[in-house]
């Protein structure tokens, strides 16, 4: 009895589910773009500025990692996806990557002396990885719900059909909503993580202010994003694997997986909650309690658009085109064998978790940043 | 698919890997060479190797981000601009690609913010052991994209599969320890830390020179030379077998590292050379203007016997029936068999014809080792550019000679001898970082030019694996690529320099 026993679509279905926690683990981390984009409406003098740069820079390269895990995994789960949607939407994906390329040297150049760029670029930088580049990885992912243009040949080579090469989804409105969704979600789990870590009092406060405006911000285009998928047409697949339009399609996915449903419901109450609790009471945990929930949203919402019998990246010019868990996977032999390589992931997050915790119990305080011993970002 | 477009799409994603490789080999080695200073302090308790040990861990973080940044641009551009590669063999090359995000990279990320911010929060052993894993996350980052690598220089462990037109994975161990995979991750591995030795040999040399941080400085020496020099030696090992490798499955690929138009036996290796720019395959003008050549010396590198049969750039593509060399155009006449055969599966697979499908099946199947050469128009196309695969080749030999010798100098005179009198050989270190550099990209030259026209190793020329797009949407993210990875390497080495020249005590 191993993974090799299963049948091809329960992989299938169990590297969906991978492919969903990843999602929902990328996002969850996004706290630290979001922060990116707080840096300076949470603090007053270059010190603040510092320390929240600290806080974020520490946990910058978990996100990074999380997103090449992402790849790598969509890679080998799911490689015609990959290739069709990589390959496809170009510049999407392209102008994803630079976003997060100038991440990458910010935090350790920033502060250095003779970085030939000066301070303000690398914060520049840092904004616009914490506000565009979260934005369009909102597009694309919507593009799961809205479909794109794209046809396989015979020989499962991808053509796309739109020359301007994916970001044509720009030019859906519906697609925005995912984006700026995901926006103020990550300024308000930003804020929640900086409330936890740092233990300055001006910057909690201004942090809880920041909060409330960006709870109102994301609540608006979320609850436009839910009432859009759940009211839409979705791309349904039956058991020949013909692709069709079926009314009410997402909707369907939640009452018919309702295990997905709890997951979203009790993902959006704990952010609610986490929200309430940190401007009501001050308390200072809540990005554990936050960050679950955006954990089991995201999941339960890439979940909805995989399973069930859905294609979850439709082709709007050529419906057999779109990619189901079932059309776009990898062989029954390398899900297997990943699977097995799969069951490292509860041991690589206890040592994460760990190593988090080691570092985190001590919080981060004025005097650390100011001392000269520092290694500083 | 118009041929601007696989020129542009390769020159991209050359100048990702090449800027790639500025920075990960000294993140390679340097991560070990911190591990072994920080090791002495736990082990001395002394406050020297602590203050050692953290200054070389700055220059290593200054260096590390930008590695992470052009590292994750590669492993999407086999997405963006090889999209047609992805599918083919996206079965087998991605599944390395997440075994290396699940292995290697969370284990390098966790732990380098334990290792830069946690002196003081964490205990003393918990510190030097997230050093330690810093340095082995990175160098098993390393094993699992050159297993990748690997494999599409010498493809194991699949089978063709006609229903879903690409390979598929048979043998994950086949993948993970086929014989190329291992030299090669061997090989460049070693390279990574001769490099980081390099670095921190020629910087401490540029101390001595200025005469400041004296014992710093010789101290550093004495680890970056023995270090490097028991890596020299094990690159010269590894680097023995890659060859091997090379000439029982890639002979095209060594014949054009040599230049070798006429297959010989008891061949030797040129050891200096220039080649003849108007020596073509059809005139009989010799090779070379200028050669020195060790005799015996490349029929035992390529089969570990001097009299071995080394076949020519000739033999291997207009055959050699004596030696038993199939013709390039009788693959090139069986992969147009199996490309076709594959179209007449499809269409009897569409209409539901089992038999004249398992015929096209069987036809496929026979010649699927060729499939690759059915693409190709003339055999002459099997050759990859000659003078690059030369020239680079023998830089990168000649530079690990030297480097070899540079650090058995250097180790010498730190021990027996007052290294700070020789100036000579100070100044030669420093100069032998950016030597370094070019051994190591000229060695991705050798691979990576070395193996055209072949996206995977006779199944899948370059042309045919690029993305369906227009060349211009290339050549424009080339040039935005272009210019922001020179900005941040300009950015990098300001930095760097300005880090070094503050020094160990921090300027405090």
């Amino acid at each position: 009895m191993g993974f090799g026993s299963l049948d091809l679509l329960t992989l299938q279905q169990f590297w969906w589910v991978i492919i969903a926690l990843l999602g929902g683990l990328f996002v969850f981390i996004m706290f630290v773009q979001g922060g990116q984009t707080l840096i300076d409406t949470l603090s007053d003098n270059e010190i603040e500025k510092t320390m929240l740069i600290n806080s974020i820079g520490r946990k910058w390269e978990l996100g990074f990692t999380t997103l090449v895990l992402f790849g790598g995994a969509l890679f080998a789960a799911f490689p015609l996806f990959y290739a069709s949607s990589f390959g496809g939407a170009y510049w999407v994906w392209m102008i994803i990557l630079f976003c997060f390329i100038i991440q990458a040297v910010s935090y350790e150049y920033r502060s250095k002396p003779n970085n030939f760029l000066g301070a303000k670029t690398y914060e520049m930088f840092l904004k616009i990885n914490g506000n565009l580049g979260v934005f369009l990885l909102g597009v694309a992912i919507s593009t799961f719900f809205s479909g794109s243009e794209f046809t396989i040949d015979s020989n499962f080579f991808v053509h796309w059909q739109n020359n301007l090469r994916g970001l044509e989804a720009l030019l859906n409105p519906s697609n925005y909503l995912l984006g700026l969704s995901l926006v103020f979600l990550a300024k308000i789990s930003g804020a929640l993580y900086f409330i936890n870590n740092i233990d300055y009092e001006p910057i909690r406060l201004k942090a809880i202010q920041s909060i409330k405006i960006n709870m109102v911000m994301f609540l608006l285009p979320f609850l436009s994003f839910i009432a859009w998928i759940l009211t839409k047409d979705g791309f349904a697949v039956d058991t020949n694997g013909v692709i069709f339009i079926e009314q009410y399609k997402y909707l369907h996915n939640f009452l018919q997986m309702p295990i997905v449903l709890g997951m979203f419901l009790i993902g959006v109450i704990m952010v609610v909650i986490a929200v309430f609790l940190t401007i009501q009471y001050k308390k200072t945990c809540c990005i554990k309690t936050g960050g679950l929930g955006i954990v089991l949203t995201v999941m339960s919402v890439i979940l909805n658009v995989g399973l069930n019998n859905t294609a979850f990246y439709p082709s709007v010019v050529d419906l057999q085109s779109s990619l189901t868990i079932s059309n776009s996977s990898g062989s029954h032999y390398t899900l297997t064998a990943m699977s097995y390589a799969a069951l490292m992931v509860p041991f690589v997050l206890a040592y994460i978790t760990y190593a988090w915790y080691s570092m985190d119990k001590v919080k981060i305080i004025k005097e650390e940043i100011e001392s000269p011993d520092a290694h500083n970002y | 698919m118009e041929e601007h477009l696989v020129d542009w799409s390769r020159a991209q994603f050359a100048l990702t890997a090449m800027y790639h490789w500025i920075f990960v080999p000294l993140t390679l080695g340097l991560g070990f060479i911190v591990a072994i200073m920080e090791s002495i302090y736990i082990k001395t308790g002394s406050e020297f190797w602590k203050k050692t040990t953290k200054f070389w861990m700055t220059l290593f973080a200054i260096n590390f981000a930008i590695g992470v940044a052009t590292g994750i641009i590669m492993e999407f551009e086999f997405g963006t601009n090889w999209a047609n590669y992805s599918w083919f063999v996206g079965d087998i090359f991605g599944a390395p690609l997440a075994v290396e995000g699940i292995l290697a990279f969370f284990m390098e990320s966790t732990f380098f913010a334990v290792m830069f911010f946690g002196w003081d929060k964490v205990g003393k052993k918990f510190h030097l052991l997230s050093t330690w894993l810093v340095a082995i996350g990175s160098n098993l980052s390393a094993l699992w994209i050159l297993v990748a690598n690997g494999w599409m220089q010498y493809p194991v462990g699949m089978e063709f599969n006609p229903d879903t037109v690409r390979n598929e994975m048979v043998n994950f161990w086949e993948v993970l320890f086929s014989p190329v995979a291992v030299s090669k991750f061997l090989h460049t591995i070693g390279s990574g830390y001769v490099m980081a030795s390099l670095f921190v040999v020629g910087v401490s040399a540029w101390y001595l020179l200025k005469g400041r941080d004296v014992v710093f400085a010789k101290k550093s020496i004495i680890v970056g030379s023995t270090f490097g020099l028991i890596t020299s030696l094990f690159l010269v090992l590894s680097g023995d077998e890659s060859a091997h490798q090379v000439a029982l499955k890639q002979p095209v690929k060594l014949a054009a590292m040599e230049g070798l138009y006429e297959g010989k036996t008891e061949a030797g290796i040129v050891g200096v050379g220039i080649l003849n720019p108007s020596k073509t395959l059809t005139n009989d003008e010799h090779e070379f203007l200028f050669e020195l050549e060790a005799p015996y010396a490349l029929s035992f590198l390529g089969y570990h016997d001097i009299h071995a049969f080394v076949p020519g750039l000739k033999d291997l593509i207009y055959g050699n029936e004596q030696r038993g060399i199939m013709s390039a155009q009788e693959k090139i006449d069986k992969g147009k068999l199996a490309v076709k055969a594959l179209e007449e599966y499809k269409e009897a697979k569409k209409v539901n014809d089992i038999l004249k499908a398992q015929e096209a099946k069987v036809i496929l199947e026979e010649n699927m080792k060729y499939f690759g050469y059915g693409h190709l128009k003339t055999p002459e196309q099997i050759v990859p550019p000659i003078t690059p695969t030369f020239y680079a080749f023998h830089i990168m030999v000649t530079l690990g000679g030297w480097f070899t010798f540079l650090f058995a100098i250097l180790l010498y005179l730190s021990m027996k001898k007052d290294i700070s009198n020789y100036r000579f050989i100070l100044k030669s270190a420093i100069w032998s970082i950016p030597l370094g550099y070019i051994a190591g990209e000229a060695g991705w030259v050798v691979a990576e030019v070395g193996r055209q026209p072949w996206a995977i190793q006779d199944l899948m020329p370059v042309g045919i694996a690029a993305t369906h797009i227009s060349s211009t949407n290339v050549m424009i993210s080339f040039f935005m690529f272009a210019t922001l990875f020179t900005a941040l390497l300009i950015a990098e080495i300001k930095i760097m320099t300005k880090q070094i020249s503050i020094g160990p005590d921090g300027g405090h």
